[in-house]
Formats: structure tokens, sequence, C-alpha cells
């Protein structure tokens, strides 16, 4: 995406990307999931109305795209309504779902009101190992049929894999698939370890070897797409652990994006809720201000916040220092540099983590899949 | 990629749509997740692609328009293409 704001802490570009995490509620346990691990514990949905006051609010401040995300965001009953408002606002607006719980009548409506994107996760692209991943007997035939169903009503579709090492190694099924299910776009996303990824994050991160036959294998199909002047774009999102140098994370700290979480706590990403910062909520400040003058969104604006060897690093306007939740989750504060780089002081803690992808990585039985009981588990610590 | 003829119907492929944002001042395309802020000229001829106009109609309003600025006729048929080549647009 094309950004337009400047870096500086006093003036933010406009928040271009609204997130709305609609539910934490979902009917799947994938053991990678995003969300916060106590999940369970958190707050209150917001209403209907309360919904799209955010989206106009946002829309003000220059939002344009939206994602309606979650959890599952089909749980809500209120999908069509907040569509409707959407679209009247201008907002270009994405579904961004696991496809159970859609219905051909409900691809329908949601067209009739002005969706103008669905992207749908998958676990595999094999059935068994699909449902085993996904906690539900019944998701990959669902999938499927929902897939044909968007194509059927019109749609551009994102189809979106996160791989790990228990799937990545059937890159070619899952690239065939999203052919033969006409995707537009395929994110083949390796897994970033936040939420429960990071629980699981042994049983997850792929070898450096299985990484290099994906992407040799993409690029291949890359290839073949192009020369056949096939619109079907592939997306392949490494893991930044195998990079010696950080991600430009969000494009920068409260630069473009902006996350509002079920209960209406606002975010500058999905997995900053786990810092120990004190993060505005849209039942009390207006967007306005969350975005532009809450301490929590200007927090790592800029470069002055930065220690060394960001600061005084010739790529620190390229990756912004990194990730801040990574940084927090690796060394115990989110301020020092991202450990992902090869400057920092704790890089070690990587090196580590590949070391045990190679050697001693636990099956997929062993991964502890997210759901409530084991939310409320982990709240009670 | 062979040349693109007078006849030719361009069209924003579908799921692409082409607005003005004044938070950002400029025309955008939006697509799934994604958005391409646009310049004048990008704007100026995205405009007239509606499924419609043929591309010797799109040149001549511009032409008139720009009172014969020399090159206009080239700069839009390479728009297009670099278009065309993104999938931003078919042609029909």
């Amino acid at each position: 995406m094309v950004t337009t704001g400047s870096n500086s802490a006093r003036t933010p570009g406009p928040p271009l990307w609204l997130l709305a995490e609609l539910t934490y509620r979902c009917p799947l346990q994938c053991p990678y999931c995003s969300n916060p691990l106590d999940f369970a514990a958190q707050g209150g949905e917001l209403s209907t109305a309360e919904w799209i006051d955010v989206f106009r609010q946002a829309r003000e401040l220059g939002a344009a795209q939206l994602g309606l995300s979650g959890g599952e965001p089909l749980v809500r009953q209120d999908l069509v309504e907040l569509i409707r408002a959407a679209r009247e606002l201008g907002y270009y607006s994405n579904l961004i779902t696991s496809g159970i719980g859609l219905t051909e009548a409900k691809v329908a409506a949601f067209a009739e009101a002005g969706l103008d994107h669905i992207q749908i996760s998958f676990q595999a692209a094999d059935e068994e190992l699909n449902n085993l991943l996904a906690g539900s007997g019944k998701a990959y035939a669902q999938k499927v049929a929902m897939a044909r169903a968007v194509k059927a009503h019109g749609y551009p579709m994102v189809l979106n894999f996160v791989t790990h090492r228990h799937n990545i190694d059937r890159i070619d099924r899952i690239i065939e698939l999203c052919i033969e299910l006409e995707a537009d776009y395929v994110e083949l996303a390796t897994c970033q370890f936040y939420g429960w990824a990071q629980l699981n994050r042994a049983g997850l991160l792929p070898s450096k070897a299985q990484l290099e036959r994906a992407e040799r294998i993409t690029n291949e199909y890359r290839e073949r797409l192009r020369v056949q002047g096939h619109p079907c774009k592939l997306i392949f999102v490494t893991p930044d652990y195998y990079e010696e140098r950080p991600k430009a994370c969000m494009n920068g700290w409260g630069s473009l994006f902006l996350d509002i979480t079920p209960d209406g706590t606002a975010l500058p990403c999905h997995s900053a809720r786990q810092l120990p910062i004190r993060f505005p909520n849209v039942r009390e400040h207006s967007i306005r201000h969350i975005w532009q003058e809450s301490s929590g969104f200007n927090r790592f604006r800029g470069y002055d916040w930065m220690p060394e060897p960001c600061r005084s690093c010739d790529e620190k306007e390229k990756d912004f220092g990194g990730c801040r939740c990574q940084a927090f989750l690796l060394t115990g504060d989110a301020a020092n540099p991202d450990p992902v780089c090869a400057k920092s002081d704790r890089h070690d803690l990587i090196l580590d983590a590949r070391r045990e992808a190679q050697e001693a990585a636990p099956a997929l039985e062993q991964l502890q899949f997210r759901n409530e009981k084991a939310s409320r588990l982990i709240c009670k610590g | 990629m062979s040349a693109i003829a007078d006849e030719q119907i361009p069209n924003l492929r579908r799921g692409f749509r082409f607005q003005w944002e004044p938070a950002q001042q400029a025309h955008v395309l939006l697509y799934p997740e994604g958005m391409i802020k646009l310049n004048e000229a990008a704007a100026l001829i995205l405009e007239l692609v509606d499924g419609e106009r043929h591309v010797a109609a799109i040149v001549d309003t511009l032409r008139t328009r720009f009172d014969n600025v020399p090159g206009i006729r080239e700069d839009i048929l390479e728009f297009l293409e670099v278009a065309h080549g993104n999938h931003w647009l078919e042609f029909r």
C-alpha cells in the first residue's frame, strides 16, 4: 500500500487502514491465531451503532480501507448493516473470514449491501490436515464451497494460507488449489509469532530448508502465471525469524494502521494489546484524539524513542527499528531493538529459535489449540 | 505486450474502485486490501475509463481538453499499457 503520511511524531498522516475486529468469538481453534491469549477475559463487544460511529470518525480522518475481521466476523448478526454503512461512507470493505458460517444467501446479501471483497482463510490444502488444524471436521468442504460462491457472485477473492512447518511442504498443492478456485490474490503467509502462535512457536516455525523450498516453488509458479498473463498474484510472506534485518512493522508505529478490538480498545497493530501500554478506548475518546494525541499511539512514532544501535542506524527510516511487540515478547522491553536484527545484542534469541526448528520441534498433536477453555486457564495464569 | 488498438475498450478490473480521497487530496485506486495513490495525469485518464469509451475516444477527449499538447497520445497509451500489465484494467 502506498503511504502518504510523514513519520513525524507531530503530524501523523491519516489512518488509511481501519481494521475492525468485530468479535473474538470463533468456531475454529487455529493454534497460530493472532488474537490475544486472554481473549476470553476481554470486555463486551461494541454495538452496531458504536461500530458505525467508529467507521464514520475514522473515515473523516482519511481511512479508506476497512477490514471486517475477528475472531470470525460472521458470528456478528449485524454484518449487513455494518457493510451498508461502510459503503455509504465510501470505504473499500474487506470481509476477512474463515468461511465458517457463510452461506450463498449471505454472500449475495453482502454484495447487495456493497461489500467489495471477501478473503477466505484456509488451514491447509489437504482436507484432513486442514480440519485437524482448524479443530473442525467440516471446515475444508465448507471453505471450498464458499470460495466458489464468492467467485460466482463476482467478488474479487483473496485466499489466505498461514503456513508453518506442518503444511508448508505442500505449497504446490496449496497454489494449485488457489488457481483452481480462481483466487485473484493468494497470501502465503508464514506464521508470525504473536498471540497463540508465539505460545506454539517451537511447533510451528518451519526449518530454513522448508522455507527455501517453498519460496523456490512459489517463484516457479509466479513465472508460469506471468508467462500465461494470468492475473492471479502470489504473495509470499517470509517469517522474519530467517531475516537479518527486521520488517518495517505496520510501516511504522501509528503510521497508517488503526485496529479497533471487539471491546473498542484502539491499537496500532493486532498484537499491541500484549504490550504494557494503556491503549485508549473508543468508548472514552474520539478517534481523532486517539490517533493524533493519545500517548499509546505516540509512544513509538518517529525516531526519538530509539535506543542504540537503531538511533544512529542508517536503515532506521526503512524498517523503523522493526516490531515493538516482538521486542517486548522476546526481550521484555518494547523499546529494545527488534532481536530479528543482526545488530541487536539479543539476536541470539532468534538464532536459538532457528536451531530449535531444525532440531527439536514438537509434533502437531502437542500444539495448544486456541479455544475458550485454554484462554480462561491462561488468564488465570 | 501487443500494442493497444484504438477501438479497444478499457474497463477497471472487477474489484477495483477509482475514487477521490479528500484526506490525501488525490484520486486513488482501491482493490482488495490495497490502495494506489494516483498522480493527476493517471487520474485524468482513469476518470474516462468507464467500460464504454474506446481508446480513441479517451485520447480525443484529453487532446481537446489539453489543447493538443505534443505526445499526449503516447503518454495515454503508455499509462494504459502499464495499468493493463499490472492487471488494474482489462480490454475488450
